[in-house]
């Protein structure tokens, strides 16, 4: 080791407070970005490996009943590689030791063995395909019950009460992520699917030698959208519910969701920490040069080339970098891991093929080193031109001189000690703003967290307690009358019956198609509202569609226009209708309309298929009991206990997620302070001693070096809420899928609580350097001269 | 105003030593130092470097504290006083001046001298007091557009803005050419004359202690003489 590497290490371990502040910071960034895209890409190989492995399929389609033929006419259409049909419908169950009903897709298994979306085996096996009673459950579903191999359950399938024994447990990768129709997030309690053999699916739903649900597997190169185009041409006559590809497959679609949050975390969030860090590296090697100006003009004298000296600090600054950069590979891995193991439960993969992220590794390793070499370019460069005889003699004290800002401060009749801060941040604005921009950024990181609590909350507000306020909803196997309002009345507990009418539809306005659910609203319906974003009702007027934003603008639609709409299931009319309104509605994506002018349009007599129930809650395990055994009832949605799970998930997981950003957050805030703070305390030793010996106390003395920082970090704040305003909103913009659109709010608390945690962060920093100057030796420090 | 034999003292010291302990060696600064300073005094202290004169007027100003011995300022024991005594006593009675000013850059003259009215007990007008060391004229002008000789006039305005019992003065001239440091001089002598300020001045130029009304010599951290000047002269009179 070289003389001026020992140096340097010495220098490295004399500054370590500093550099490890520097490094807390771009060690985040790095984090963020590692952990980000090792998470996505884990995902991405795992669920590719699934897919492959268990022959997921490309193209799906339901249909209300086609022959079984259907499948080899499927097989024909030009880059098809492999067709297969099944059944598919819903039941209720009624489990031991749950009062309330659960429900289930069931879906048949093909005799000779299915040939795509194979489901994997976990624990037991299949059923045989001549036991009619025998059932295979999804995994989770079947451990949330405990429902081993050989337990028995009830099941109401298509009107029938039958006792199904349980043979295996498996997982599919059409439901790596399972979630209710209509529900909000996965409950493997009271959602489960049910493969069940051929036979005993047909006979039950009635459905002997038909299908009513198509996968396709395309061959290499095959165009998605023309097979998808002639699927549909093919199952038009036995009532065709629209085909999709893997980007309309829920489980897909939510796992594409999920992966591109994480690829826009991984490029928002980095640059913001890289960049504070490159200038921290600049202001701390900056103040390092400066100190050590004398020992450079030394070594110059003595021989050393500019290079070397150059190449000196350069090293301290890369040696700054790795350390940073080794930091945020070992926190990234640490939170993908954290991460993987959090998505575990939302999201069933048989195995995971964990990737480090090799990309994210090279790429933040280049970006980090990167940052410290450009941070120190300038301080190093200043190094580098000064002549050997002027390095070596103290550098000119700063100059001071009359200006009219000094003029306007001397009116203002502060106190001295007051005006030196004033005059600090007047004389040194780029360091002041360098250290404004920190701490508006570390509010903005903040704001830019919290946001989301509060777009939850707007979320959970608008879906449960203004659009959603019944305690059950129950969507039946068949439309019918309105009568069946009546009947519901009489249930056990109910208070209340409001009808509904939903209908998967195809909404097609020129070249532009759109499968989605029309839903009809009956007048008075004071239950299941329709809510835009600002929590409004939406009245529903006398003709027309009203449709939310993000659907308009999917079809490039506007007020007045004409919107062709085919419904997908009996009695499978093609209506013509004008779009009469254009919600804001965040999460909106089906069309709405008045139930009066949906059925003038229809021609038909009002009908329901859901019917919302306002229920005694003392009453609702006989509710459950009763509807247990209704056949008419095809599925139960109970929106107390949805509200109840949204919400022990949400509190379980709010205080980490909060500490967790919160750290992240403030991070930049210490980072910067601290090193402010650091520097301002060496640069002005002298002046603040000067105080002291002047006889004023500790406190007066800190007041000029707290207070800079204090005022630094307050007028920084309402730069920081602009941007995280701005952040959040662009954060919105890239997280929002087809699927999800996260509403975009922020609320006072988010800014005074992001404001509040970044000052107090600032506070402490400064604080930690005060007790510095707290104990400095004021005979010393008048000495020391520079 | 000639000093008194009979006012009682302002600084009275028994034994003072004062121990630097730096790593495995023990360095003494001061060998026990008995001293008696008598109000509107004017005393310079004479000696080589590293004789103790710093260390004697740091401990006699409350910067630093005497490792043994008693130190009275005024009958007041300063050997005993916590941190926040000392800082009050600086406040309220002790006026420092440095070889190199001690200045605050980002503050003006008059704010440099605000500076310490704005904390002391009965100070005297900033303006009044650069008035007396000859720089009415320069008081908007911050450290940087002054010289040398007018930088450290505008530290003994503000030494003595907050009419201070003492003025400790430690090498003022040290770093000024003759005919400046005389200038400076003259403004101590002034204060001393006409303020009553006992007045402590370090130096270890030879020629200044002619405008003392004492003299005491250091070496090795022990007063080897002591004695009165039986003729003063004025500062305009000094030369090196």
């Amino acid at each position: 080791m070289t003389a001026l590497d020992r140096k340097m290490m010495r220098e490295l371990g004399r500054l370590w407070p500093q550099v490890l502040a520097i490094a807390l910071v771009m060690g985040c960034g790095i984090m963020v970005l590692v952990g980000a895209q090792a998470t996505q890409a884990t995902l991405e190989e795992s669920r590719s490996a699934y897919y492959d492995r268990h022959r997921f399929a490309d193209v799906f389609a339901g249909a209300t009943r086609a022959p079984a033929s259907i499948v080899e006419a499927a097989e024909q259409i030009d880059g098809v590689a492999r067709a297969e049909g099944r059944i598919a419908f819903q039941a209720v169950l009624d489990i031991a030791g749950m009062a309330e009903p659960a429900t289930a897709r069931i879906l048949s298994l093909s005799p000779e063995g299915p040939a795509l979306n194979l489901p994997l085996v976990r624990r037991g096996r299949l059923p045989l395909p001549d036991r009619a009673a025998e059932v295979a459950l999804n995994e989770p579903f079947a451990e949330a019950h405990g429902l081993v191999p050989g337990r028995t359950f009830r099941a109401v399938l298509n009107g029938q009460l039958r006792e199904l024994e349980v043979t295996g447990w498996v997982l599919s990768p059409e439901f790596v992520y399972t979630i209710a129709p209509g529900s909000m997030m996965p409950d493997d309690r009271r959602f489960g699917l049910i493969w069940m053999t051929e036979p005993a699916a047909a006979s039950a739903a009635d459905m002997t030698g038909a299908v009513n649900d198509l996968s396709l597997r395309l061959a290499r190169g095959a165009d998605e959208r023309a097979v998808i185009a002639a699927l549909d041409r093919l199952l038009e006559p036995y009532g065709g519910t629209g085909a999709h590809g893997r980007d309309r497959q829920m489980s897909h679609a939510f796992l594409d969701g999920e992966m591109q949050q994480l690829g826009v975390m991984a490029a928002y969030m980095p640059p913001i920490f890289l960049i504070v860090a490159g200038f921290l590296v600049n202001m701390v090697l900056g103040r390092l040069i400066a100190l050590e100006r004398t020992q450079i003009g030394l070594l110059k004298a003595i021989g050393y080339s500019r290079a070397e000296i150059a190449a000196h600090y350069l090293k301290l600054a890369l040696l700054i970098g790795v350390i940073s950069v080794a930091l945020g590979w070992g926190f990234g891995w640490w939170i993908a891991d954290a991460m993987i193991g959090l998505y575990g439960d939302y999201f069933r993969f048989p195995f995971i093929i964990r990737d480090f992220g090799s990309g994210a590794l090279a790429v933040s390793a280049l970006l980090g080193l990167a940052t410290v070499l450009v941070g120190a370019g300038r301080a190093v460069w200043a190094s580098m031109r000064l002549p050997p005889a002027e390095a070596m003699l103290p550098p000119a004290p700063p100059r001071f001189a009359q200006s009219a800002t000094d003029r306007v401060l001397s009116r203002l009749g502060l106190r001295q000690t007051t005006m030196m801060i004033f005059r600090s941040i007047l004389r040194w604005p780029g360091r002041a703003a360098v250290t404004g921009l920190g701490v508006a950024a570390s509010v903005a990181v903040l704001v830019m967290s919290y946001f989301m609590f509060d777009s939850v909350d707007r979320l959970a507000d608008s879906v449960f307690a203004q659009a959603n306020r019944q305690q059950v909803t129950l969507s039946l196997s068949q439309a019918k009358g309105e009568a069946a309002l009546m009947d519901a009345l009489a249930l056990p507990g109910v208070h209340r019956a409001e009808g509904g009418f939903g209908m998967p539809v195809r909404l097609i306005h020129g070249h532009r198609s759109r499968l989605t659910a029309l839903q009809a609203h009956f007048e008075g319906a004071e239950l299941a509202r329709l809510i835009d974003d600002e929590g409004r009702v939406v009245p529903l007027p006398d003709r027309g569609l009203v449709l939310p934003e993000m659907l308009a603008r999917a079809l490039d639609l506007r007020r007045g226009d004409l919107l062709r709409v085919e419904m997908l299931a009996p009695p499978r009319e093609v209506l013509t209708l004008p779009v009469t309104a254009i919600i804001a509605q965040g999460m909106g994506q089906e069309a709405h309309i008045a139930a009066p002018a949906l059925f003038r349009a229809m021609q038909v007599a009002p009908q329901v298929n859901m019917i919302h129930l306002a229920v005694d809650p003392q009453a609702m395990a006989r509710l459950n009991a009763t509807i247990k055994e209704t056949p008419a009832v095809a599925g139960l949605a109970d929106w107390s206990e949805v509200r109840r799970q949204f919400d022990a998930t949400l509190s379980e997981n709010l205080l980490t997620m909060v500490a967790i950003y919160t750290l992240i957050g403030v991070l930049i805030a210490i980072g910067v302070v601290y090193n402010a703070a650091r520097i301002q305390l060496s640069e002005r030793r002298h002046e603040l001693a000067t105080l002291r010996v002047l006889g004023f106390t500790r406190a007066e003395v800190a007041f000029v070096l707290v207070g800079e920082m204090m005022l630094l970090t307050l007028l920084a704040i309402p730069l920081g809420w602009i941007a995280g305003h701005g952040l959040a909103r662009g954060l919105v913009g890239a997280m929002s899928t087809d699927l999800i659109q996260i509403p975009f709010l922020v609320t006072r608390r988010t800014y005074a609580l992001a404001a509040m945690a970044v000052f107090l962060a600032a506070l402490g920093s400064v604080m930690v350097v005060r007790r510095r100057l707290d104990q400095m030796e004021m005979t010393t420090a008048l000495k020391a001269r520079e | 105003m000639s000093e008194s034999p009979d006012s009682p003292p302002v600084f009275r010291t028994e034994a003072v030593t004062r121990v630097y302990r730096t790593g495995a060696v023990d360095v003494w600064a001061l060998r026990g130092v008995d001293l008696t300073l008598a109000e509107g005094e004017l005393v310079v202290l004479l000696g080589a470097s590293g004789s103790g004169k710093s260390t004697l007027v740091n401990i006699l100003g409350g910067l630093d504290l005497a490792t043994s011995g008693r130190v009275f300022f005024r009958g007041q024991d300063l050997s005993r006083a916590s941190d926040r005594e000392l800082t009050a006593y600086r406040r309220d009675h002790v006026g420092f001046v440095f070889q190199f000013y001690n200045l605050v850059p980002s503050l003006t003259a008059r704010e440099n001298v605000a500076l310490v009215t704005e904390i002391a007990r009965r100070p005297m007008p900033a303006e009044e007091a650069l008035a007396r060391v000859g720089l009415a004229h320069r008081m908007d002008h911050f450290p940087a557009e002054l010289s040398g000789g007018e930088q450290q006039r505008v530290a003994i305005a503000r030494a003595i803005a907050k009419q201070p019992d003492v003025l400790l003065c430690d090498e003022p001239t040290g770093a000024l050419d003759s005919a400046t440091g005389v200038q400076v001089l003259e403004a101590l002598y002034e204060v001393n004359r006409d303020l009553g300020t006992a007045t402590v001045l370090i130096t270890h130029n030879a020629a200044i202690q002619r405008i003392a009304h004492r003299v005491i010599v250091l070496a090795d951290g022990k007063v080897v003489r002591d004695e009165r000047n039986a003729a003063r002269v004025l500062p305009a009179e000094v030369s090196w």
